[in-house]
């Protein structure tokens, strides 16, 4: 665990390609994520305005703000359950303005959500497999006439789905139903059924909602992993400012709607507009 | 382990169990003469609803979609059905068997097509929505088929809509419908096209586009942030429920010498779906056991006359009370527990 956070503390941030930041090592890389002057009314509320990222190939970002600040906005704005009002998402070079939720996912964008979304009445195993749909797929006629590509089809998808999930040594948990998880466990499977659909940039809002400092201490173990054993990109909204600022190389604040501050975990926590954010401004006649 | 896959086994296999072993019994009971004429009249009706609530299960249990139109499936299937019997016994000059074979594919492709047209506007829509326009769509298809006739001219079909001056042999006159069916369906078709159903939907749950179509159900927002396309789902488990309940249909219809389009009202589709809610939602085997049982048994309480739909309706709230009573539930969950236990055991000695 504490290794995990010096290496954070190595991680130098660089220009990219100008006013961008992202970590040194992915310098020649494309950028997973371009957002540019991204922006969302909702009525005449502005949720989300002029909102830039870019996020580095293998980066570690964290998306904070204070409750309402429009974080979740964000993030179905980049998995398209919102269409933007303004501004461009580019995800790996392409442009996804135009595209629903399913195309965005197989441009390589997954996510898990706040409150969690699971396919309850299914088994864990089932769960990861819905994430493999389009990864290891056999057609309809294949599966009801039992045809070869059914049989292999289904022996790959069978070992794909424990190996991704004894990253979270979940196996043995494969046939349960994941309704009846308890509460961490669903979290993760959450996110392995994100990781089985092979994303480029793994979106994860709140993954240590409702965690114990043990388990939160897990997991960011493990997103460290899954990021160096994948070699992708990970952005997290978190309230947990022990595992923001313990993993996270970039991060982001955001305020009704608006970025108040990017850069490194040392100078967002020295920034005094992300302080007045999350405590308040200091009354001037107490000074 | 082993408790776990005997146990799946089981599971898996039931459907056809109890399905192969009830043909059994009645084809030894109609070899050896001792059932009654009257039981004999119902083995392919029986057939055909088994068919519809399984069929109807696949969209309601599997799916998650209301559909209370599952009835105008079955007539499209079944006056398709009818019409192709009599033409290809005309034209093709086919044996009953080919007749009765041809009229059922042609019952489940014409179904499965009118259950994409219908589907394109009514998969837009969710819930109670879409209950609301199944209905519709369910009535619409009835009042349709009130205005079409159909005759057969030496070798040519002959449509037209409103007007009953068609020349030829009228097969089928709009609002009286057909008469003087060919008899062909037989109790074996009937048993193998259940089991045909039972492939069909059973395959297709436990495959990768079943549980797609599950997750669909489970969870809308999830399921399309996993990369899976929606439409496409909802369409495929809509559109075979359909072909499937038109398949049911052609059979129903050839077994009855006069058929009308009223015989598919509202009414009809509810009391599918009566059978699918009784048997348990996404249930297949109860769903072919509650057929049966309520199916049968309005007929057999035919001697009471008078009582025999109070008796009907009696027995339908007495098996939803008793289904939803958390003793009993409980009761049932450690019996099957135990049997599990006793499975397992065996299963470890033997090894």
């Amino acid at each position: 665990m504490s290794e995990n956070v010096k290496r954070k503390s190595n991680t130098k941030m660089v220009p990219f390609p100008s006013r961008a930041i992202v970590p040194e090592r992915d310098l020649g890389k494309r950028p997973v994520l371009e957002c540019s002057h991204l922006g969302i009314d909702f009525g005449g509320l502005r949720a989300v305005d002029d909102f830039n990222l870019t996020i580095g190939k293998t980066e570690i970002a964290g998306l904070i703000g204070p409750n309402g600040a429009g974080k979740t906005t964000v993030f179905n704005l980049l998995t398209k359950v919102y269409q933007p009002t303004s501004g461009t998402i580019m995800v790996n070079g392409k442009d996804t303005a135009g595209m629903n939720t399913v195309q965005a996912n197989r441009l390589g964008l997954a996510r898990t959500f706040q409150n969690i979304r699971l396919f309850n009445q299914m088994t864990v195993e089932d769960n990861v497999r819905i994430g493999l749909h389009n990864q290891i797929s056999y057609g309809m006629f294949s599966g009801v006439l039992r045809l070869p590509p059914y049989w292999i089809g289904e022996k790959k998808q069978h070992e794909k789905a424990m190996d991704l999930l004894s990253i979270f040594h979940m196996e043995d948990l494969a046939n349960e139903k994941a309704g009846s998880l308890p509460y961490g466990a669903q979290r993760r499977l959450e996110i392995v059924r994100a990781l089985a659909t092979n994303p480029s940039l793994l979106l994860l809002d709140e993954p240590a909602a409702g965690m114990n400092p043990k388990e939160t201490e897990e997991l960011m173990e493990n997103i460290i992993k899954i990021r160096d054993q994948f070699q992708i990109a990970i952005m997290l909204i978190e309230h947990d400012m022990n595992l923001v600022m313990g993993i996270c190389e970039g991060i982001c604040v955001l305020n009704f709607g608006k970025v108040i501050a990017k850069g490194t975990a040392d100078e967002i926590q020295q920034n005094p507009e992300v302080i007045e954010a999350y405590l308040g401004r200091q009354r001037e006649d107490e000074e | 382990m082993k408790k776990t896959t005997v146990s799946k086994l089981v599971h898996k296999y039931l459907p056809y169990v109890v399905v192969i072993a009830a043909f059994a019994v009645c084809q030894s009971m109609i070899s050896a003469g001792t059932m009654p004429r009257t039981t004999k009249t119902l083995l392919i009706p029986v057939c055909t609803y088994i068919v519809m609530a399984v069929s109807l299960n696949l969209t309601v249990g599997i799916s998650g979609e209301l559909s209370l139109g599952h009835a105008g499936f079955m007539s499209i299937g079944a006056f398709t059905g009818i019409v192709i019997a009599a033409y290809t016994q005309q034209v093709f000059n086919c044996s009953e068997l080919l007749q009765l074979l041809f009229a059922i594919l042609a019952g489940g492709i014409m179904a499965g097509i009118m259950g994409f047209l219908i589907g394109i506007p009514v998969l837009r829509l969710q819930g109670d929505y879409l209950a609301i326009v199944t209905l519709a769509f369910g009535e619409i298809i009835r009042n349709v088929l009130n205005c079409i006739y159909i005759s057969l001219d030496g070798n040519a079909l002959r449509f037209s809509f409103n007007r009953p001056d068609l020349p030829g042999q009228l097969l089928f006159r709009g609002p009286t419908g057909a008469t003087g069916v060919n008899r062909i369906a037989t109790f074996t078709a009937g048993f193998l096209l259940v089991l045909f159903t039972l492939f069909v939907v059973l395959n297709l749950i436990h495959s990768r586009s079943g549980r797609a179509i599950m997750a669909i159900r489970d969870n809308k927002i999830a399921a399309e942030s996993c990369g899976i396309d929606v439409t496409k789902y909802r369409m495929m488990a809509f559109v075979t429920s359909a072909a499937l309940a038109g398949m049911g249909g052609a059979l129903f219809g050839l077994n009855y010498s006069t058929l009308v389009p009223a015989n598919f009202s509202f009414n009809a589709s509810i009391l599918i779906l009566v059978y699918v809610v009784l048997g348990g939602i996404g249930n297949i085997t109860g769903s072919i056991v509650a057929a049966t049982v309520l199916y049968v048994l309005p007929e057999k309480l035919r001697a009471f006359a008078d009582y025999r739909m109070l008796v009907y309706a009696v027995v339908l709230i007495a098996v939803m009370l008793l289904t939803n009573n958390q003793t009993i539930k409980n009761f049932l969950v450690s019996f099957r527990e135990k049997g599990h236990e006793k499975s397992g055991k065996k299963g470890g000695e033997a090894v």
